[in-house]
Formats: structure tokens, sequence, C-alpha cells
């Protein structure tokens, strides 16, 4: 592989959206259910409440500030590296990424400050309000970027004029058949992420002996939230998936392993897909179940990647295992969840240490499953950026040599090696630190903003 | 090319315009302030620096958010050059916006919160010269070919755009100064008093070099403004401003610097657009050759224009309500 401009910008873009990722999907949900728990501690006045959110605003205070700096990163990669991309396709990604910042950042980030600072400072419904201020942007921050990548995925509404692409139809855009059901599989995605935390960090105090109210209800709110919403999230999944044989064939393909056409078409459940033989070592697959999770039929003759031209195809060991430790993070969500609360409710939680465990360890399973299906959907587009309009190679900057782009990977390489692995360092204080912290009432930054007499 | 810039571009070039010096006043004064980090040692005036800022920053930060992202939807092109232009200085910003960004975070929870400190107002001189750095380059005028920048990756990197981008250091402690004074009652407001006529010469020399220096170089800017004469009203602003500033100081009017600094900012402002208009990217694409089709700027202008930018206004200045007044900070 030579290292041009190109291959290094789709590297640098996958890493820096990637780091960028793992803070949102922890963020949105945590600013959701902050806003929750003020309410509930609004309207009970259970003093555990508010205990509960002392705790969870710290936390959500460096996630976010991380989720911030990596963003901004964002927002400027489509001009420097892909500024084709960003020539031909401003009329349509930068009123949607422009929303975005209308809408969404510029909510979030100025309600921020009152949420880390203005508790003494402001009555409390107003407080209320500015984390539910909070929650709305990072929700609808989700609605805008996704938007702007579903029709990336699936472009439609749009026509070509000299070369560019025009917007003609906004309402498919926003409100596409793809959109309708990837957005809410992101959404559900980031609240999954928050509530296995939630309840991994209950079981960890739990497994402890200590903060025991506090532990109780994080365990409740976190089991609870994830048992509802998987289900939904593996529907919609299923959706995605059928919307992905629709409108992106040789994804499918890719994601299948399915490397000729077949009829009636096996399932590989796992196997090395070998890119240069084309074709699978070690698999093992199951006869005719390949046809009924496409269509539901047990014969339906379904296409494999050699049916398509070969400068179309894409990657497939990547997409192909991606898309199973997705579906695998789902599975164990689902029997976490689920066992974890059926045991609570017989009130045996607490006889059963290797369940706690099992709770403590799942923490990361939405992280995986976000970062997981985000390059399922990403490298399965590959060679295209904008599906059957733009190859990514004729989107990078075309001034770029290469070793401006392998300067700047290395630069956002040892930056982000320095800042994320301190920032690890310090969610583990915090963690460690729990309940116990000596400052009854902390703020999101440790310190109160007094008034000068 | 010369075709007249349809009402709705027109429309967002003022936002877009707007939302710079919405910016560059807000995020410069948490700029400025950061420069000043660096100019002390004693952590009782850090901390409260630091405190002074805190609830603004990340609002501030995003304007700039706004620009980069109303750029590439009013007028995908310049966005698209402009970045690739300055590839370098884009990545120094954002790493100078990183460590500015994760220091109000990271300082307070040991380790080695020394880095982290450094890491500010590194970060934050970093971000302010790159700025000014990027106006000189435009003076000096950006090589495009079909559409897309053509030229080196250090094309920038020249006497003019290195004076300017001193200039807008300068600037931005100013105002950093301007806005500690403001906030403060403490000694921090005069350690700031003290060094705000310091930063306003410092900025007035360096600007006035690279004044000199565009005279001999930059042929686009001059004869623009032997058409546009009046635009030099614009520098006698700037320099009666910078008195009101000098003035403040000298009469201890706490409000004064900050509210002439930034007026300082406005009319030089109000200057360079005389100087580049119709040009978005000097001297090659013009607002009217830039802009997105109708479609786009009007989805836009009905939604985000009408309606939420004036939300956002509000809000925003009810923000800067809640944390009103002389600010003390208290219980680490
Ligand atoms: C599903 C959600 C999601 C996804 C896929 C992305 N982001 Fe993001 N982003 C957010 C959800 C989010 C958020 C929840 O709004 C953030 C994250 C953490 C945070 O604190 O705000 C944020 C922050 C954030 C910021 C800083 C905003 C500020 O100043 O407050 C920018 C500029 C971007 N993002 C830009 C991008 C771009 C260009 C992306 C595409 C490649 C992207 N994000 C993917
Ligand atoms: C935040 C979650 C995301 C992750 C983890 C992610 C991951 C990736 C990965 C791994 C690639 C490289 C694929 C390859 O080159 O083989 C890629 C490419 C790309 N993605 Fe995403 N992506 C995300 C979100 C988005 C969004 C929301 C957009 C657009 C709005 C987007 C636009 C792009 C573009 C422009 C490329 C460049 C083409 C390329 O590098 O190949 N991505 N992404
Ligand atoms: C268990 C059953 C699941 C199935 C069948 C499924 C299916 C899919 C499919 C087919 C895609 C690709 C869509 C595309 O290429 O456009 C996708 C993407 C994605 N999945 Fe899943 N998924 C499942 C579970 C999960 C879970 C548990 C999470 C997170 C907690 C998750 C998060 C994501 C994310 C973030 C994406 C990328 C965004 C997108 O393309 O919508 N998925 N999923």
């Amino acid at each position: 592989m030579e290292l041009d401009p190109l291959i290094l910008s789709r590297i640098q873009f996958a890493f820096v959206v990637s780091f960028h990722i793992i803070f949102p999907s922890f963020t949105i949900g945590l600013a959701a259910w902050l806003a929750t728990i003020e309410g509930m501690s609004l309207a009970t006045r259970n003093p555990v409440y508010r205990r509960l959110f002392d705790f969870w605003l710290k936390v959500f205070a460096l996630s976010f500030a991380m989720g911030v700096v990596s963003g901004i990163v964002m927002a400027f990669q489509f001009g420097t590296n892909w500024s084709e991309l960003s020539a031909r396709t401003g009329p349509i990604q930068g009123p949607l990424l422009g929303y975005e910042a209308f809408t969404a950042f510029l909510l979030e980030a100025s309600f921020f400050g009152i949420m880390l600072l203005g508790r003494d400072r402001t009555p409390r419904w107003f407080y209320f309000l500015s984390c539910c201020m909070v929650a709305l942007g990072t929700m609808s921050s989700s609605y805008w970027i996704l938007a702007n990548n579903s029709w990336m995925q699936v472009p439609l509404g749009h026509s070509v004029v000299d070369g560019k692409l025009v917007p003609e139809d906004w309402k498919a855009i926003l409100l596409g058949p793809v959109q309708r059901i990837r957005w809410p599989h992101m959404l559900l995605g980031a609240f999954l992420t928050t509530s296995m935390c939630v309840a991994a960090t209950g079981a960890w105090h739990r497994l402890r002996q200590e903060a025991w109210e506090e532990s109780h209800a994080m365990i409740g709110w976190g089991l609870g939230l994830a048992a509802v919403l998987i289900p939904i999230q593996i529907l919609l999944g299923h959706f995605a998936g059928d919307l992905v044989r629709q409108y992106q064939p040789a994804k499918f393909a890719a994601i299948e392993a399915r490397w000729h056409d077949e009829q009636p078409a096996a399932e590989v459940l796992v196997g090395w897909p070998d890119e240069a033989k084309g074709k699978n070592l070690y698999a093992l697959s199951v006869p005719d179940l390949g046809s009924f999770i496409a269509t539901g039929t047990w014969d339906s003759k379904e296409v494999g990647i050699e049916s398509f031209p070969k400068e179309d195809h894409p990657p497939v060991l990547v997409p192909f295992w991606s898309f199973r430790i997705m579906f695998g993070m789902g599975l164990i969500i689902l029997g976490v969840s689920w066992l974890g609360l059926i045991l609570r409710w017989m009130g045996r939680l607490e006889d059963h240490r290797w369940l706690l465990w099992i709770i403590f360890l799942s923490f990361p399973t939405g992280f995986v499953a976000v970062l997981a299906g985000w390059f399922t959907a990403e490298v399965g587009r590959q060679p295209w950026v904008v599906y059957g309009l733009l190859r990514t190679r004729d989107a990078v900057t075309p001034s770029l040599a290469t070793p401006e782009v392998l300067a700047s990977l290395i630069g956002y390489i040892l930056v982000y090696a320095l800042i994320y692995g301190f920032g690890v360092v310090y969610f583990y204080r915090l963690f460690r630190d729990g309940f116990t912290t000596k400052t009854p009432a902390a703020t999101g930054y440790g310190f109160h903003m007094e008034t000068a007499p | 090319m010369s075709a007249a810039p349809s009402d709705l571009a027109l429309f967002w070039a003022g936002v877009i315009a707007f939302s710079i010096l919405v910016y560059v006043v807000l995020d410069g004064f948490d700029l400025g302030v950061g420069i000043l980090f660096g100019a002390t040692r004693d952590t009782e005036l850090r901390d409260e620096m630091m405190g002074s800022i805190a609830p603004f920053w990340d609002g501030n930060e995003t304007w700039l958010v706004v620009v980069g992202a109303s750029l590439f939807a009013a007028f995908p092109v310049v966005y698209a050059i402009f970045l690739s232009a300055f590839y370098f200085p884009v990545l120094l910003l954002l790493f100078g916006l990183i460590f500015r960004g994760v220091a109000f975070e990271f300082r307070g929870r040991g380790g080695p919160s020394s880095i982290w400190s450094a890491g500010f107002w590194i970060g934050s001189g970093v971000v302010a010269f790159v700025q000014g750095a990027a106006v000189g380059a435009m003076i000096l005028g950006v090589t495009v070919k079909d559409g897309q920048f053509a030229g080196g990756p250090f094309d920038w990197l020249r006497p003019l755009p290195v004076l300017t981008g001193i200039g807008l250091m300068f600037g931005y402690a100013l105002l950093g100064a301007g806005w500690l004074i403001l906030k403060s009652d403490t000694r921090l407001r005069d350690w700031a008093y003290r060094r705000a006529p310091f930063f306003a010469a410092g900025m007035a020399v360096s600007l006035i070099l690279a004044a000199l220096l565009t005279l001999v170089q930059a042929h686009g800017v001059i004869s623009r403004l032997v058409e546009r004469p009046w635009a030099l009203l614009f520098v006698v602003v700037c320099g009666l401003a910078l008195l009101g500033v000098l003035h403040g100081v000298k009469s201890r009017r706490d409000a004064q610097p900050f509210a002439f600094t930034a007026l300082f900012f406005l009319s030089a402002f109000g200057f360079l657009a005389a100087a580049f208009w119709p040009y978005m990217i000097p001297y090659s694409i013009t607002v009217a050759s830039a802009a997105a089709p109708e479609q786009s700027l009007s989805f836009l202008f009905w939604g985000a224009g009408l309606v939420v930018l004036p939300i956002v206004l509000v809000y925003s200045a009810v923000v800067h309500m809640v944390f009103r007044g002389k600010l003390r900070i208290t219980g680490h």
C-alpha cells in the first residue's frame, strides 16, 4: 500500500472521528439522564437524586469537554482533507451542518456553562430547564449529523448541476427512509451506551459494598432502560439491514461475506473473509439461513460481491466482522439487562456477585457496538464517499501532498494519545472517588462563582 | 464573475460577517485571558483568570463552528479553498483549541497540571497568532486554480502574516485584559490595568508595520482602497478607539477598556471588509461566484436565519446575564 494523501486522509479521518464518537455516544445519554434525575429530584425531593446528579455532572463535564474539542476537529476536516467533497456537496451537506451548528451546538454549549457553574445563581426551574436544553442540543445534534451521513449513504432529493450536487427536495433529504431508521438507531445506541455505564457503575459500588442507595438506583435505572430499549434497537437494526440490502447491495454482500450469487443463500456465521482469494476461510455457515435473514423466505436469490464491477467492490473483512461485533454486543446487552432485572425483581441480585461482575464488565458494550456500527456503515460504503455519486478518491483535497498529511496524522496521534491518555486516568479517578468527595455540593468545575458584594 | 450577488447570498455573507465579529470579540477575550495566564505564575491570579471565563468559553468558541458551518453551507467553495490553503495553520488552530479546552477540566485534577497550564496559554496564543496570520495571508492573496487551492503548504508563512499574527495576539491580550478589568474587583484588576497600555502599544506597532508592508506588497488591497478612500475612516475610528482604551485605563472606568477594544475590532473588521469586497477569497472568488444554489440558501434562511438566530441571540444574552457583574470564585 502506497502512502498517498488519499490513504493518509482516510486513516486520519477514521482516527479522529472514531475518537470523537466515543464522547457523543456517552454525553447524549448522560445529558438526558442528568435532566431526568434533576427532574426527579425536583418532583420527589429525594436527596439520592441530588447526590447522583452531582457525581454524574462531573463525569459529564469531562466527557463533554472532550467531545467538544474532538468535534471541532471534525468540523474542519471536510474542508482541509476533503475539499472536493465540500465544494461539490456543500450545497447539501453545508446546510445540514449549518443547522446543526445553529440549533444544536450553540444551544448545548451555551447552557453547558449554566449546568456547570450556575446552580447557585439561578432558580431551580431555570437550572432544570438548562439541563433540558443541553439534552435537547445533544439530541438534535445527532439528528442533523445523521441526516448528513444518511444522505451520503443513500443520496436522495438532489440533482447534478455542473458536477455539483444541488438540493431539490429537502423533505427527502431530511426525512428519507434511511434517516428515519438510522437516526433512532444511533440515538438508542447512545442511550444504551450510557445505560450500561450507569448500571456498571452501580454494580461496581455494590461489589465494593458502598453507596447503597445510589448503587441501587443506578442499577435499576441503567438496567431498566437498557432492557426496554434493546429489543427496539435490535428491531431498528433489522430495518437498517433491510435498507442496506435495498439501497447498497454491495455493502450487504460484504457484511454477509457472500462472494457469489447464491440461491438459496447460506449465512456465514463466523469465518475469515480472504479478500485476495475471494472466499471465506474457516467458515461456519448455516445453509438457507442467509435467504431467510434477507427476505424472510427460505429460497430467495442473494447477490454476491463478484456480481458487481471490480472497481465498486467494498472491503469485506471489516464490514463482516464489525457487523458481527455490533450484533454480539446487542445480544450481550439483551442478556445482561434482562437477567439482571429478573434477579433484581426477585430480590436476589445481591446474592449473585458473579452477575454484578458481569454487569460491571459490560460497561464498554455500548461504545464497542457504536464504533463497530459506524465501521460497518462507513467501510461498507467504500469505494464511494457519496454512494454511487462521488468516489472517495475523487473527494480528497487536490493540493495535498503526502508529507503534509503524514505530518498532520502523526500530530493527531501524538496529541490524542496525550489528551485521551490522561482523560482515561481522570475518568478513572472520578469513578474511584465516587460519592466520597469531600466537597459536598460540587459544581462541574469544582468551584463556585459568586458575585462580588 | 461580475454578476451581482443575490439577496440571499448577501444575507448570508452578512450573517457570516456578523458571526466572525461575535466570535472575535467573545472568544477573543477568552483567548486573551488565556494569553495573559502565561504572563504570571501567581496561582491565585491564574485561578481567578480561568474562573472569569469558565462559564463562557464553550459557547464563545462555538461561534467559530458557526462561522465554519455557515461558510460550508452558503459558500462551499470558499470553505473548501480556505481550509485547504491553510492546512497547517488550521491544524495548529485545532491543537491550540484542544489544549485550551481541556485545560478547564484537566488542570485541577492532579497529575502533570503544569502541562495543562502551559497548554492553556500556549494553546490560546497559537490560536490567536494563526487567526491573525490568516488575515495577513488573505491580504496577500490566495492561489486558486479551477475552484480549488493550488498553492503550497507554506504560502502563508511570510512577513506580513507573521506581523498580523503578532498583532492579533496583542489585540486579544488587550481584550482579555479589558475583560478581567470588567469582571474582577481584586488585585487581578490592578494587574490587568497595569498591562493594558502595553498591549495596546504592541498591537498598534505591529499593525502599523503591517500596514507599511501592505503598501509595498499587496497591490490588490491598495488598488481597492484607492477606489474607496472612505474606508480610511475605519482606520481613524480604530485610532480613536485605542485612545478610548487608554483613557479608560487612566481614569479607571472598568467597562471602558473592554468596550473600546471591541470597537477597535469592529472598525478593523469594517476596514478589511471594505478592502476585500466583493471578494471572499482575495482576489479570485467573489461573493456572487461562491454562493451556494438558491435552494440551499433559502432553506437555511427560513429556519436558521429567520427563526433560530434571533433565539440564539436571546439565550446567549440570558446566559451572560446569569453570570453578570464582578465574579469571585470560591471553594476549591
Ligand atoms: C451521534 C452523534 C454525533 C456524531 C455522529 C458526530 N457528532 Fe459531533 N458532537 C455530537 C454528536 C455527534 C454532540 C453530542 O453534539 C457533541 C459531542 C460531545 C459533545 O459534548 O457534543 C458533539 C460535538 C461536536 C462539535 C463541537 C460542538 C461545540 O462546539 O459545542 C463539532 C464541531 C462536531 N461535533 C462536529 C461533528 C462532525 C463534523 C461529525 C461528523 C463526522 C460529528 N460531529 C459526528
Ligand atoms: C461518528 C461516527 C463515525 C465513525 C466512527 C466513522 C468512521 C469512519 C471510517 C472508519 C471511515 C473510513 C472508511 C474507509 O476509508 O475505509 C470513514 C470515512 C468517512 N466518513 Fe465516517 N464515521 C462516522 C461518522 C461520519 C459522519 C456523521 C459523516 C458525515 C457527516 C462521515 C463522513 C465520512 C467521510 C467524509 C469519510 C471520508 C471518506 C473516507 O475516509 O473513506 N462519517 N468514517
Ligand atoms: C443486535 C442487533 C443489531 C443489528 C441487526 C444492527 C444492524 C445495523 C446495521 C445493518 C447497520 C448499518 C447501517 C448502514 O450501513 O447504514 C448498523 C449501524 C449502526 N449500529 Fe447497529 N445493529 C444492532 C445493534 C446495535 C447496538 C446494540 C448498537 C449500539 C449500542 C448499535 C449501534 C449502531 C451504530 C452507531 C451504527 C452506525 C450508524 C448507522 O449506520 O445507523 N447497533 N446497525
